[in-house]
C-alpha cells in the first residue's frame, strides 16, 4: 500500500500524482516505470516514473483517464492508498552527451519525455523539446520541461496554443534548420510511427518509448512483446525504449487493440 | 535420506508394531487401491472448483491399511523432501490424523500443495513395494498426503512446526514460490530470521499465477503460507530484488545469506509467422490473467481472451492447465497440439485423463508452422505440420519428424503457446559474481546449492530451467542445509 501525497489535475482527464515509494524514489532513473494496481479486483497497469523526490520518498506519475482502471486511479485523492505499486521496472534510458537531442512528446506522452529531457540536459546535451497535443488544455508539464530544455516548441492540432500542426511538421522544421544528433519520442503509437518514418528519411537515430499492454511487467507473461529488427522483444525487460527505426509499429498498434 | 537408525526406531514404536499385527500382509495386499472422488466432467467444465474432491475418512482409512509399513521403506527414497511416508500413513490408520499432518510437516513445508500437484506416480509411488515387487497399483501416497493436510487445515487445529531459539541472523529469500517457501520453512525451524521478497502482489509464485484453482485452490496455498508466517517468516510483496532492493542493499541491511528461487517465469515462443497476432499468447499470460488476476470473475478489471476454438501448443502439465482453463472459459473446441505422440507427453497421466474427460481434443503428431489472422490482426487459423516418430533423441523420447507435404489448416480464434519456460533473467542480469549458463540458469554446487558467491544459494527453476514444484522444494531444503552449514562455519 502506497499513500498518495499529492494530486493535481493537469487537464480535465489527466492527473499528476505524487505517491510515497521511498525505495523506488531512491533507485529510479529516466526511462523506468512502475506497475500499479488499484483495488482488490484491479488490473496491473504500467506508468512511467515522471520524477521523484528521494528526500521526501515520493515518485510522480501522470495518469490519463482512458478507461476503467485509469478512471479508478484518477478518483483517488491525497491520503488514499494505491493497492499495489512495484518498480522501478524496465531499462533506464541510455544517457550520454550526444550533442543536440530533440525530445518529442505527444499528449500524455509528454510525461515520459520529462525525465529524459532532464537527464539529457544534465549530461551536457542541447535539448530541444517539442510538445504536441490536440488542443491547448492537453499540453501538460510545460513549465517542468522548460526548466531543463534549451528550447521548447508547442504544437496543437487546432492551433489553440503554439504552432498549428502535427508533431511531425514541428520535428521536420527543426531537423531542416539544425543538426540534430538524436531524437527521442513518446506518445500514441501512430504518432511515433510517423515520426520514426520521418527521422529515418533524415537518418537521425531515434529512440521510441513504447506503451504496450502488460500484465506482470517482469518478463513473465510476454503480453508486451513487440518486433524490433525482426526479433521478438519484451518491452517490460528489454525496453521500454527501442531504436524506433527497427520497431514494427503496425504490429504494436494492432496489439494495443487486443481487448477493444 | 533420513538415517536407517532413525527410521528403524520410529518403526519400532509400540503403536506401530501393534498396528502391523492387526491385519495380515496378505489381507492388506488384497485390498484394492481407492479411487479419488471427482466432480463429474459435465459439471466441472462450467466451474473453477477443484476436480479432485479428496478422500473421505472411510476411503483414507481403507487406503492407509494397504501400506505394509515396510522394513525398508523405498518410497521415502522417491520423495525429494524425504517425507517419513510409512509413519504418516500409519498415523492415519490408527486415526491420529493430526499426528499424520505433523509428520508431513517435519520435512515438507507444503503438504496440502504436494498432495495435489506432485507427480507421485513418478516419485514416491513409483518406488512403492506394490509397484516394485507385487506388480500392483501403488499405495495412494499422494491422496493420503492431501487427506491428512486438508484434515488439519479444516480442523482449525493447525500445528506450527517447532523452531529453534532465534539466532538473529538475517536471511533473504528471493521469490515466494515452492523453492523459496521450502527454504524459508527449514531456515525458520533452525532459528534464522527469514524475509521472503516477492515481485508480484500475491505470494506463492507459480502456485499462485500458474496452477489453476481447479487443481490447486488459492486458499490451500494461503493456509500453508499462514503456517510459515506463524513460524516467524516475514513476507514482502511488490518487491523486486535486483530492482527495488539491490544485492548491495541486502548486504548493507545485514542479510548474511541470500537464497535465489526466482523461478523460470520467462515464456518461450516458437518464432513462427503470426505468433504476435491478437489471440496468440503464452500459457504464462493466459494462466496469470485467470489465476493471479482472476479474469474469469466478471468483477475483475483484468480481461482475458475468450475464444470458441482454442488451441494449446504443447504437451506438459501447463498445457493441460491452459486447455482445461479454456474449456471452463467457454471454448466449445479446446485442443492440444503436440508434436510427438501421447506416450511422450510430459504431462501427468491424471491431467491427460482429466482433460480427455472434459472433451479436450488431442492433435498429437502435429506441429504449428504459421498462424493467419483477419484484417484486424485476430488469429483465425493455423497451419499444422503432420509428424511421425523417428529414433530416440537426447531426451530419450522418440524424435518427431515432419511428414513432408502433409499439412493441414485448422480454424482457431485463440492460441496458447505452452512449449516451456526459460529462467527469469532479472536476477542473473542484476547480480554480480554469479556464474550463469548460456541457458540463463544459475550454476550451483549440486549438494549444497551454493553459487559462486559464497553467501548466495539458489534452487528451483532458476537452477533447473523448468521442473516441478517438488523438485524445487527439494532444492530449497538442500539449500537450507547447505547455507546453515556454511554460516555455522563462517560466522
Amino acid at each position: 500500500m502506497n499513500k498518495i501525497a499529492g494530486k493535481e489535475y493537469l487537464s480535465e482527464k489527466v492527473v499528476k500524482f505524487e505517491i510515497e515509494a521511498p525505495l523506488i524514489a531512491k533507485k529510479r532513473k529516466a526511462g523506468h516505470f512502475v506497475i500499479v494496481r488499484i483495488g482488490e479486483k484491479g488490473e496491473r497497469i504500467p506508468y512511467t516514473i515522471v520524477s521523484s523526490d528521494p528526500q521526501k520518498g515520493t515518485i510522480t506519475l501522470v495518469v490519463q483517464n482512458v478507461g476503467k482502471s485509469s478512471g479508478k486511479f484518477c478518483e483517488l485523492n491525497v491520503g488514499d492508498y494505491v493497492t499495489d505499486l512495484v518498480g522501478p521496472l524496465g531499462k533506464a534510458t541510455h544517457i550520454e552527451n550526444f550533442g543536440t537531442v530533440l525530445c518529442a512528446g505527444g499528449g500524455v506522452g509528454i510525461a515520459p519525455i520529462l525525465p529524459i529531457v532532464e537527464a539529457m540536459k544534465k549530461a551536457g546535451n542541447k535539448v530541444i523539446a517539442i510538445l504536441a497535443a490536440r488542443t491547448k488544455e492537453l499540453i501538460i508539464l510545460e513549465n517542468e520541461i522548460r526548466q531543463f530544455a534549451d528550447e521548447v516548441i508547442i504544437m496543437t492540432d487546432d492551433g489553440s496554443y503554439g504552432k498549428k500542426g502535427l508533431i511531425t511538421e514541428g520535428v521536420e522544421e527543426v531537423i531542416q534548420s539544425k543538426k540534430v544528433d538524436l531524437c527521442v519520442t513518446a506518445g500514441p503509437a501512430i504518432m511515433m510511427k510517423f515520426l520514426s518514418e520521418l527521422t529515418k528519411k533524415y537518418n537521425i537515430p531515434t529512440i521510441a518509448s513504447l506503451n504496450p499492454i502488460m500484465v506482470d511487467g517482469t518478463g513473465m507473461c510476454g503480453a508486451c512483446r513487440v518486433t524490433v529488427g525482426g526479433k521478438i522483444k519484451f518491452v517490460c525487460i528489454d525496453g521500454p525504449e527501442f531504436d524506433a527505426h527497427q520497431v514494427n509499429f503496425d504490429e504494436l498498434i494492432m496489439r494495443l487493440n487486443a481487448y477493444n | 535420506m533420513p538415517s536407517k537408525e532413525y527410521l528403524q526406531a520410529e518403526r519400532n514404536q509400540p503403536w506401530r508394531e501393534a498396528l502391523r499385527k492387526t491385519m495380515k500382509n496378505k489381507e492388506r495386499t488384497n485390498l484394492p487401491r481407492v479411487k479419488m472422488p471427482e466432480q463429474p466432467p459435465e459439471v466441472r467444465i462450467h466451474n473453477f472448483l477443484e476436480v479432485n474432491l479428496g478422500l473421505t475418512p472411510e476411503l483414507a482409512l481403507a487406503e492407509s491399511r494397504r501400506c505394509l509399513d515396510c522394513v525398508n521403506p523405498t518410497c521415502i527414497m522417491g520423495c525429494p523432501v524425504e517425507v517419513n511416508i510409512p509413519k504418516f500413513i500409519k498415523n492415519i490408520e490408527r486415526g491420529e490424523i493430526l499426528e499424520a499432518a505433523k509428520t508431513l510437516k517435519e520435512t515438507n513445508t507444503l503438504p496440502a500443495v504436494c498432495g495435489r500437484v506432485c507427480p507421485q506416480e513418478r516419485q514416491c509411488e513409483s518406488q512403492c513395494f506394490y509397484v516394485q515387487k507385487l506388480k500392483k497399483e501403488a499405495v495412494a501416497i499422494g491422496y493420503l498426503e492431501r487427506f491428512a493436510a486438508d484434515y488439519e487445515q479444516e480442523s482449525g487445529n493447525i500445528s506450527i512446526p517447532e523452531t529453534a531459539s532465534a539466532n538473529e541472523i538475517k536471511i533473504a529469500v528471493v521469490g515466494s514460490g515452492p523453492a523459496g517457501l521450502a527454504f524459508a520453512g527449514d531456515m525458520a525451524k533452525l532459528g534464522y530470521e527469514v524475509t521472503v521478497f516477492e515481485a508480484l502482489h500475491e505470494l506463492g509464485g507459480v502456485l499462485r499465477y500458474g496452477i489453476p484453482e481447479f487443481r490447486l485452490p488459492n486458499k490451500t496455498v494461503d493456509a500453508e503460507i499462514e503456517v510459515l508466517k506463524k513460524m516467524g517468516v516475514k513476507f514482502e510483496t511488490n518487491c523486486i530484488i535486483g530492482k527495488t532492493i539491490s544485492q548491495e542493499n541486502l548486504k548493507d541491511s545485514g542479510y548474511k545469506g541470500i537464497f535465489i528461487g526466482s523461478g523460470a517465469g520467462f515464456p518461450n515462443f516458437m518464432n513462427i509467422p503470426g505468433e504476435n497476432l491478437i489471440g496468440v499468447m503464452s500459457a504464462n499470460e493466459y494462466l496469470t490473467r485467470v489465476n493471479l488476476m482472476r479474469a474469469a470473475d466478471p468483477d475483475s478489471d483484468t480481461p482475458v481472451h475468450r475464444g470458441k476454438k482454442i488451441a494449446v501448443i504443447g504437451g506438459g502439465n501447463t498445457a493441460m492447465d491452459a486447455v482445461r482453463t479454456a474449456r471452463r472459459l467457454g471454448a466449445e473446441k479446446a485442443m492440444i497440439v503436440y508434436r510427438r505422440s501421447e506416450e511422450e507427453m510430459p504431462a501427468r497421466i491424471e491431467e491427460v485423463k482429466h482433460a480427455k474427460e472434459e472433451g479436450i481434443e488431442f492433435l498429437t503428431l502435429h506441429n504449428p508452422l504459421r498462424y493467419e489472422g483477419d484484417e484486424k490482426g485476430r488469429v483465425q487459423k493455423m497451419l499444422l505440420q503432420r509428424m511421425r516418430l523417428g529414433e530416440p533423441d537426447a531426451s530419450g523420447r522418440r524424435r518427431p519428424i515432419p511428414i513432408e507435404g502433409d499439412t493441414v489448416w485448422i480454424e482457431v480464434d485463440g492460441v496458447v503457446v505452452s512449449i516451456g519456460v526459460s529462467p527469469n533473467p532479472l536476477i542473473p542480469s542484476t547480480f554480480t559474481g554469479l556464474e550463469v549458463t548460456p541457458y540463463g540458469t544459475i550454476v550451483v554446487d549440486k549438494e549444497t546449492m551454493q553459487t559462486k558467491v559464497d553467501h548466495i544459494f539458489a534452487g528451483g527453476d532458476i537452477v533447473r530451467g523448468g521442473a516441478t514444484v517438488i523438485l524445487a522444494m527439494g532444492d530449497g531444503r538442500k539449500a537450507a542445509k547447505g547455507m546453515d552449514a556454511w554460516l555455522k562455519k563462517t560466522l
